[in-house]
């Protein structure tokens, strides 16, 4: 699965934009043709660190959008810093993604 | 019970809250996550019960969250949702949707200078309160809008 990530700074305030590829099924759909319910799968974990440090540690249930999309910011940081996003789905599967925090334009 | 046992018992559960503490400090030094998913919570069917089993039940109304989100959403799957709050002393903000199948939506946990402000993408089932619990100094604060659903995002 794909995660892309950009991570800008504006004085030492990062903002980090995180967009990850994810059905994020809620399992409450039917399928059309068998009437059956389609079976849950979505993110339900995600952290973030930042240069190693844990910064934020999120849960989530079936009420996240598909495609999730979400933005934090981090007091303290500088360009080049690295921010590394963790990601586990209810099936155990894990994702990553890192950037570097751009300088400033 | 007898007394042997009494104490087998008693040795074996600390045992085992040791370990469950090892474990758990391993988890969050590693590169896994590091608590369990809160099942109870996530998987409630009413607003009360999300609250309670999350830990964000019986919080004070505040002016000092900020909520962005629009007035009327044309796609229920797709609610964009922003929550600053200026409650010194914040570690974490719960967002939940007032009458989605599941209200509890998300978690948001700030550490180690992580701002007390997320945006996120969420799923609305229908018209109702977008609404957002801050944990400050161990405190609960709360706000909410509105939002209308023209679409739904949770069925099928």
């Amino acid at each position: 699965m794909a995660m892309r990530m950009r991570a800008t700074i504006e004085g030492d305030v990062a903002t980090v934009k995180v967009l990850m590829q994810h059905e994020m099924e809620t399992g409450l759909r039917k399928d059309k043709e068998t009437g059956k319910f389609i079976p849950a799968h979505f993110i339900n974990q995600v952290t973030a660190t930042l240069n190693g440090k844990p910064v934020l540690e999120a849960q989530w249930g079936v009420g996240v959008a598909k495609n999730p999309f979400f933005e934090f910011r981090i007091k303290g940081a500088k360009a080049g810093d690295k921010i590394v996003v963790h990601a586990v789905d209810n099936l155990d599967a894990q994702y990553d993604g890192e950037v570097e925090i751009a300088a400033p334009a | 019970m007898n007394q042997a046992r009494r104490t087998f018992l008693k040795s074996t559960s600390i045992a085992g809250a040791v370990a469950v503490a090892m474990f758990a400090g391993l988890l969050r030094t590693g590169k896994a996550l590091a608590a369990e998913w809160n099942s109870a919570a996530f998987t409630a069917k009413t607003l009360d019960d999300a609250m309670k089993n999350s830990g964000y039940a019986g919080a004070a109304p505040s002016d000092d969250i900020l909520i962005k989100v629009p007035e009327i959403a044309e796609n229920g799957a797709l609610v964009p949702v922003e929550a600053t709050s200026n409650i010194p002393g914040t570690t974490s903000i719960a967002i939940f949707s007032d009458k989605n199948p599941n209200p509890l939506i998300a978690e948001f946990k700030f550490l180690n200078g992580a701002e007390p402000f997320i945006s996120v993408r969420i799923k609305m089932a229908e018209t109702a309160p977008v609404r957002i619990v801050v944990k400050a100094d161990g405190k609960l604060y709360t706000a909410s809008k509105d939002v209308k659903v023209t679409a739904g995002g949770c069925g099928g």
